[in-house]
């Protein structure tokens, strides 16, 4: 799907008839006593490039923790390729193709660069295919080549951001999850990781970003949802929402404009 | 104010060069308070050594026959120390460069004159006032030594003049360059290390009966000769301007070389030079340093082997909480608990004074008796604060160490254990009826050792290159990623607990043979700290680096209960700890032998963060090449 498709209210009518890869059907989760998630139902076709929306503690990284599995919910299901795993593990979970980009990059800082890749494909063993996304990787980012045998810690923001992005393609996912990709890093470099994001999507990737920074988000994805407080609020494609007003009100403010 | 003559003194030697580098710091313009700093670190160390004891506990420890003891070397290394750092300046980029001169020599001396100032007041204080109540070396044996015997007044004024001569020392190692300090340094080191390893030289002289050399080089009361301190500063000297003029002709960069741009000079070939050196190299210590190890301890007397034995035994500890902390970066202060468990085992099931089990088994037997256990202790430690994190995990850990000591010592389990008599009597080590390994033979007790150390470093060395080692150094950078990256983390902990109790129990199961007997008593806190002293010391995660702390540590100022090389220090062994710590965190966090990823990392030497952004417009790969070159000039 490209960015320009015609905007329509019906999120992803091409997909209609086939399954998602990636779907929450009612989820709730409970962190103790607290309800973070509240009948949360998402659903991720094929080589979409989608985002989840949403301030502070509005429950966005608990989303991406259900779906990996890191936090199980008290009711619901989550469908990974038609496959119900609410009750499997994270490992699992990887092993079926989702892996995540964590928030502020998080990589293995004492770690080498090329150490951090490996990582990537813990639980793969084709050692041709980890060789080929490699190259892959490298092919995408050059400055992660060069950099290989250094500590992950030792590189700029821009950079690390690179490494993350490359250790979680190691892993050849259908799904990537980006927790807040825009987190911590230049006005400059935020620009450049967004079209980094769109240049992975269109290698075939599905990509589910969570952000907060909603312009930016929007003006790549193809679909949006709103989170507020647990609860979705808005499910539309990215031209309505960006034209929402409610959109507007809460999260992009007037200034920006 | 004497002080400011002697600045003033050294003016006109400073000033000709300031005339050519007009950006520079100044002595008399800011360096006062640096220099009060160094003085008053100094004084208040100086008083520390001299209250702690140390120069009246090692004064009957000559060095060097009849002129200096270890005693006074513990008052001396200090000023030099501090006249050395006190004149060091940071070469900052962009800045002209700080000229080495008189000035340093100046500073150094003064610096040493202020601080041993410490040691005039308290000899005054000791002949004026008495404070032995809290302060126990306050005595008149401290005194009689800071006076040389001679009378007070002398020791007031020697001490600051020594002071400002061993200062001024340390601040013309500035001066007189690289290459000469660095022979000083080498043959003062080698002089320490002669003196200090005289017991170990007198032993492997007799092991390789070349007694003559052991007698020639110390007098009769223990300590060097002067003449043999006279050849060994000899031999240091014209083996340092040997080995630099064998590094100018063959060419090699050493790093130092190339951190200073105007020294590198002759010795800037192409690193490949260097490169293809190595492998013939590495190829002949790997063959010699095995056949090095096995040969050795024949020649060595009974104390050497020994104190070998003692290393050894602490480099399988190590070796062990190194896969959990260094590995898995789990905080455990509670390792003893697995020593123990190996000790008791063998104990339990191989001696007939244990009270239970009379069917006694032999040793081998035993051992995989006690790996079973001891990896069920890691087990059931393991599972319950596995879920723990940081600080809550190192507390639980600590207090089931104690709770293994505690249940040795209990009436409850005492028809197993015997309470704190402990078990005695355990047999030693049957080797398939070839040799037997007992306590009062070191030498078999090395062996043993010796092959333990080797299947545990192999086992080390395996884990940490194979998919669990990676699993565990991911999970103790960041435990979270680790998991969404597919990492088991619960059984890669459980993993790590498991295979380092494993470790651990080896150890506690030569300990028993060896010694004898085991007790509650030699399983305290203490030895946890201490593996984990050596751990830290050496290199977290670096197995080089483990065997090395241990072999520091343990083997010269000595284990818990066992006495090192300098038996001397063996009352100040905590002390020393600590101090060794505190500076080894201060100056090198990552351990003695930083792991083979650091060194890597400073090879590549393009740590070049910014350049990525600057780049960005002209298309990145091009541009970086540049950058790199821009680094280091001025």
């Amino acid at each position: 799907m490209s960015p320009d498709a015609p905007a329509t209210n019906t999120p992803a009518p091409d997909q209609a008839a086939s399954e998602p890869v990636l779907e929450l059907r009612g989820v709730n989760t409970h962190y103790g006593a607290v309800h973070i998630l509240k009948d949360v139902d998402l659903a991720i076709y094929s080589g979409e490039l989608v985002c989840l929306l949403g301030g502070n503690a509005s429950g966005k990284s608990t989303t991406l923790r259900t779906i990996l599995g890191m936090v199980k919910p008290t009711t619901g299901d989550v469908v990974l390729n038609g496959q119900v795993v609410t009750t499997r593990s994270t490992r699992e979970r990887v092993a079926l193709g989702v892996t995540m980009v964590p928030e502020n990059r998080r990589l293995f800082k004492r770690l080498t660069v090329g150490e951090n890749l490996e990582m990537g494909a813990f639980l793969r063993n084709d050692a041709d295919g980890i060789a080929t996304d490699r190259e892959w990787v490298f092919e995408l980012f050059p400055r992660v080549k060069e950099r290989l045998n250094q500590k992950a810690g030792t590189l700029s923001g821009g950079e690390q951001q690179m490494v993350a992005i490359g250790r979680a393609l190691m892993a050849r996912p259908q799904i990537l999850l980006m927790d807040e990709p825009s987190m911590g890093l230049a006005p400059a470099l935020v620009q450049q990781n967004f079209e980094l994001i769109q240049q992975i999507h269109e290698s075939g990737l599905t990509v589910f970003m969570v952000e907060q920074n909603a312009n930016m988000a929007l003006s790549i994805a193809d679909r949006g949802w709103v989170l507020q407080t647990g609860r979705v609020v808005l499910d539309d494609t990215a031209q309505n929402l960006l034209a929402h007003p409610d959109l507007q009100a809460s999260y992009l403010g007037t200034a920006e404009q | 104010m004497n002080m400011i003559e002697a600045l003033t003194a050294a003016r006109p030697g400073s000033g000709k060069t300031r005339a050519a580098a007009p950006a520079r710091r100044r002595l008399l313009d800011q360096d006062w308070r640096r220099l009060a700093c160094a003085g008053a670190v100094l004084a208040v160390g100086q008083v520390f050594i001299a209250l702690t004891g140390m120069p009246v506990t090692f004064d009957r420890r000559l060095l060097i026959d009849p002129i200096l003891s270890l005693g006074y070397l513990a008052l001396l290394w200090l000023p030099p120390v501090v006249g050395n750092w006190v004149g060091r300046e940071q070469v900052l980029e962009g800045m002209a460069a700080y000229a080495k001169g008189g000035r340093d020599v100046v500073a150094g001396a003064m610096a040493g004159l202020l601080g041993n100032l410490g040691l005039t007041l308290l000899v005054l204080g000791i002949t004026h006032f008495d404070v032995r109540d809290p302060l126990v070396h306050w005595s008149p044996q401290l005194l009689g030594i800071l006076e040389f015997d001679q009378s007070v007044w002398l020791g007031a004024l020697v001490w600051p003049a020594i002071g400002a001569a061993t200062g001024a020392l340390g601040g013309a190692m500035h001066w007189m360059g690289d290459k000469t300090a660095r022979t000083m340094v080498l043959a003062l080191s080698t002089v320490f290390a002669a003196a200090v390893l005289e017991s170990v030289i007198v032993d492997l002289s007799q092991g390789f009966h070349i007694e003559a050399v052991s007698d020639w080089l110390y007098g009769p009361q223990r300590g060097l000769t002067l003449a043999a301190t006279a050849v060994i500063v000899a031999v240091a000297v014209a083996a340092s301007a040997g080995f630099s003029w064998a590094r100018a002709a063959s060419g090699r960069t050493a790093p130092q070389a190339s951190a200073q741009p105007d020294a590198a000079g002759a010795g800037s070939l192409p690193a490949q030079t260097a490169w293809r050196r190595i492998p013939a190299r590495k190829l002949l210590g790997w063959a010699f340093a095995p056949a090095a190890i096995i040969v050795l301890p024949l020649f060595l007397g009974r104390l050497t082997n020994e104190l070998l034995a003692n290393v050894g035994l602490f480099i399988l500890l190590a070796l062990g909480l190194n896969i959990i902390v260094g590995l898995a970066g789990i905080l455990d202060l509670g390792y003893v608990a697995f020593f123990a468990v190996g000790g008791y085992s063998v104990a339990v099931l191989t001696s007939p004074g244990s009270p239970r089990f009379d069917p006694e088994i032999p040793w081998f037997g035993a051992l995989f008796a006690a790996m079973l256990l001891a990896g069920l202790a890691g087990l059931l430690i393991g599972a319950p604060v596995i879920r723990m994190r940081g600080d809550y995990l190192a507390v639980v850990t600590l207090g089931f160490g104690e709770i293994i000591r505690i249940l040795l010592l209990s009436d409850w389990l005492s028809g197993t254990f015997n309470g704190a008599q402990g078990i005695t009597n355990i047999p030693g080590v049957e080797v398939f009826g070839l040799a037997t390994v007992r306590g009062f033979e070191p030498r078999s007790v090395l062996y043993l050792v010796l092959f333990f150390c080797a299947i545990a470093i192999y086992v080390s060395w395996r884990l940490e290159n194979s998919r669990i080692g990676r699993a565990w150094m991911a999970v103790r950078e960041d435990e979270s990623v680790a998991e969404a990256m597919g990492v088991d983390t619960v059984s890669a902990k459980i993993m790590a607990f498991v295979t380092g109790a494993v470790l651990g129990s080896f150890s506690g199961a030569i300990l028993s043979a060896k010694v004898g007997s085991v007790f509650p008593h030699s399983f305290a806190i203490i030895v946890s700290i201490v593996i984990l002293v050596v751990v830290i010391f050496g290199g977290m995660g670096n197995i080089a680096g483990v065997v090395a702390g241990a072999v520091v540590l343990i083997g010269v100022l000595g284990g818990p209960n066992q006495p090192g090389l300098l038996q001397e220090f063996a009352e100040y062994k905590i002390l020393i700890y600590g101090a060794l710590l505190v500076w080894m965190m201060l100056q090198r966090p990552e351990g003695l032998i930083p792991s083979a990823r650091r060194a890597r990392e400073l090879q590549a030497n393009d740590v070049n963060q910014d350049a990525w952004l600057r780049a960005q417009p002209a298309g990145r790969a091009t541009d970086d090449a540049g950058g790199t070159s821009d680094r280091g000039r001025p």
